[in-house]
């Protein structure tokens, strides 16, 4: 298959692999391993899948890091979510997998059982096509997700404004990159030695939301492909300017991202949306200015209007959120490197992907689901 | 424009419009001297010899949508249940079949359906010779629901079963898996994808036919529901094994491997109608593989793993790198991802 199969080749893997061990050897000798964090969720999905992690030498190792958009989401939007689901007019349209995620009472998926009204899209336009086909019904979209994500939902509101369609509306919670890795990089005890970038987000932005890492913090960043060649190739390109004590932005999945981004993706985002001051970040607490939403024109496009609507107040209203996950959670820890998902005292006992107590748990790309659906009491797991 | 004729909450009443119904779709659709009869109950005159038994087994199918590419929802409720019998070593002999129509089901598409179901039946061999209809207010049902249960007979010579499953059994997959979870998916409206996706739906019967004899064959399941992956858990528990499975071994179409990268799929979770997993002596695996080889029905058969001694985990997947990884049980519904 075309663009996949020769980013999977395990010839090419082999090579890097053996490219990777001689240039870590090469390294600065070290008590602890050097630290490599995947910033996106799609490549931890893809480390655990193909097993990369196992495929590196001893001091080198992987910190699985905030870049899942179903983790951080927080409850109180899916609470948000179900409320609107069980209007008798309402079709709420969601990504599959937010479908999962549980709220302070149950998931979509639960309240779905329960009678409530939804549907699993895979973008926004599709619910922009409901909405044109059912004029009888208010289709709530439940915007999520990073840059990648914000174009086709700035798009489908535009769409709908041309239209002047008024059964369209969107729950939004689409997010930033940059503050919750600005939150991470703050903790004076990171031992993160460098960055593999989000291609996809980089698609969109660009470098500019990771300009700050080498400047600030004199670490390397490589924005990298989403296969397993691409990832291991974004590690050799780490080694190699960490060897050089280099700090400095690298492309690597150069068929797709360029330093400048993509303006054409990122003019309707600005045209529809504006930061917001303070966004919920499951696992990571309150991040001013790290989501987005709609600008005046567009507030008529809002679903968190229908909420106030109701009788009962809407939770994003509150000036403090809900209480997050449980407070033996240890999401935090992992998402810095201090722990391993098998280290929290919770994994894969209360907190499983069945039932996940935090955030890390919820989607198949968060580390500690991974790590469980690939790895728990696996083989190199050793006996629980 | 001619209006389109629909069922009606009528024809399920058990009057003059359900005997209309009765005389004039579903009777000749399945026309045999059993159900000719027309007795609240088939009668059915069986030989068995010393040791023979029978196999009996149901299944309800309520597959969206009732046609797809590759098949629809009466092939699907045929094979299904012969299948079921098939892989237990039962020669397939009867059906029974219920349906349950929504109301406002367009009479043209039921025609067409119990006329496809009619014609699996008799490409089996097997005679559909009772069932029943019903039909549901509109919203009660999707269209149309199918129960089938079938009967067939396992020759006394025969014995295969999980509990023949020994450590050091080879696995061979008849053909490339996940292509009927493909179609399903690819043709559901609201994906509006297109591709070269078309169901696996087959009667295996044939097939398995040709296997019998040896007697290296221990286990045969087909994969439907939870796809090759299911199937893999229930030997593992059955054998108390852990079974290790090559993934460079494993065949998989290029459409449904595409479908899947897009969707963040796996083919080991998505359903087969006409694949079967068979569990061998590993020294009669390589001809057990050649004979499936050489039928039609199996010609993409590849051996792809083996049962070993239990490890903490059922069943473990040798990666292309290397790299050992627990193959999970699926949780819950497939769900796509959104990156």
């Amino acid at each position: 298959m075309k663009y996949i199969d020769e980013f999977r080749d395990p010839a090419a893997v082999a090579q890097l692999v053996d490219q990777i061990r001689c240039r870590a050897a090469a390294l600065p000798p070290r008590e602890q391993p050097w630290q490599l964090m995947e910033i996106c969720g799609g490549h931890t999905h893809t480390i655990f899948r193909f097993g990369l992690d196992q495929l590196l030498p001893d001091n080198i190792e992987f910190i699985h890091g905030p870049g899942c958009p179903v983790c951080v989401l927080p409850q109180s939007v899916i609470d948000q979510a179900i409320e609107l689901a069980q209007r008798p007019d309402t079709l709420l349209c969601s990504y599959g997998d937010a479908m999962r995620v549980p709220g302070h009472n149950g998931s979509l998926l639960q309240a779905r059982a329960d009678g409530a009204h939804t549907q699993v899209v895979y973008s926004p336009r599709d619910a922009l096509d409901m909405a044109h086909r059912h004029p009888g019904t208010q289709v709530v979209f439940l915007a999520i997700g990073f840059e990648t994500t914000a174009p086709a939902t700035a798009l489908a509101i535009r769409a709908a404004a041309l239209a002047g369609l008024t059964n369209f509306r969107v729950l939004c919670h689409l997010v930033m990159i940059e503050p919750p890795m600005r939150a991470l990089l703050a903790d004076p005890e990171l031992r993160i030695d460098g960055f593999i970038g989000p291609g996809h987000v980089s698609l969109v932005t660009g470098n500019a939301p990771f300009e700050f890492i080498p400047a600030e913090y004199h670490k390397p960043v490589v924005i990298s492909g989403f296969e397993p060649v691409d990832l291991l190739h974004s590690v050799l390109l780490l080694l190699q300017q960490l060897q050089h004590n280099q700090a400095r932005i690298e492309i690597q999945y150069r068929r797709v991202a360029t330093a400048g981004g993509n303006r054409g993706a990122r003019q309707p985002v600005e045209a529809v949306f504006e930061p917001g001051p303070l966004a919920e970040w499951r696992g990571l607490g309150l991040l001013p200015h790290s989501g987005l939403q709609l600008r005046p024109a567009y507030r008529a496009f809002d679903a968190a209007a229908l909420l106030m609507d109701s009788t009962q107040p809407a939770t994003t209203q509150a000036t403090a959120p809900a209480p997050e996950a449980d407070p033996r959670c240890r999401c935090t820890a992992v998402l810095s490197g201090k722990l391993k998902p098998g280290q929290c005292p919770l994994f894969g006992r209360e907190c499983t992907p069945n039932a996940p107590l935090g955030a890390l748990m919820v989607s198949s790309e968060g580390a500690c689901a991974a790590w469980y659906q690939y790895r728990h009491q696996g083989p190199s797991d050793g006996p629980h | 424009m001619a209006r389109t004729e629909r069922i009606s909450l009528a024809q399920g009443s058990g009057g003059e419009p359900m005997q209309r119904l009765l005389r004039e779709l579903i009777w000749p659709a399945f026309d045999n001297p059993i159900l000719a009869r027309q007795e609240d109950q088939a009668r059915l005159a069986f030989e068995l010899r010393p040791g023979d038994q029978l196999a009996f087994t149901t299944d309800s199918f309520v597959v969206t949508p009732l046609q797809f590419p590759g098949g629809d929802i009466g092939t699907l409720a045929v094979n299904g249940t012969v299948n079921d019998l098939a892989v237990g070593g039962a020669l397939p002999r009867y059906l029974s079949c219920a349906l349950i129509i929504e109301e406002g089901l367009p009479v043209d598409l039921l025609q067409e359906l119990c006329r496809s179901l009619a014609e699996a039946a008799r490409a089996a061999g097997v005679q559909v010779v009772t069932g029943d209809t019903k039909v549901v207010p509109r919203g009660a049902a999707d269209g149309l629901f199918i129960n089938t249960s079938g009967l067939g007979v396992i020759p006394a010579a025969i014995d295969i079963g999980t509990h023949r499953l020994i450590q050091g059994d080879c696995l061979i997959v008849s053909g490339p898996i996940g292509d009927h979870g493909a179609a399903i998916l690819a043709s559901r409206q609201e994906l509006a994808l297109h591709g070269d996706l078309r169901s696996d739906c087959a009667n295996l019967w044939p097939l398995i036919q040709t296997l019998l004899p040896n007697p290296g064959l221990h286990a045969l399941r087909d994969m439907t529901r939870g796809g090759l992956n299911a199937v893999l858990h229930e030997f593992a528990e059955a054998a108390d094994a852990t079974l290790l499975i090559e993934e460079h071994a494993l065949p998989v179409r290029t459409a449904v491997r595409g479908l899947c990268e897009l969707l963040g799929l796996d083919p080991l979770h998505l359903a087969c109608e006409g694949r079967l997993l068979a569990a061998v002596a590993p020294e009669q695996a390589v001809q057990l593989l050649q004979c499936m080889q050489a039928h039609p029905l199996g010609q993409g058969a590849a051996i792809v793993g083996q049962l070993t001694p239990r490890r903490n985990v059922p069943v473990i997947l040798n990666g292309v790198y290397g790299v050992e990884r627990t193959l999970a049980p699926v949780s819950g519904e497939l769900l796509p991802r959104i990156c």
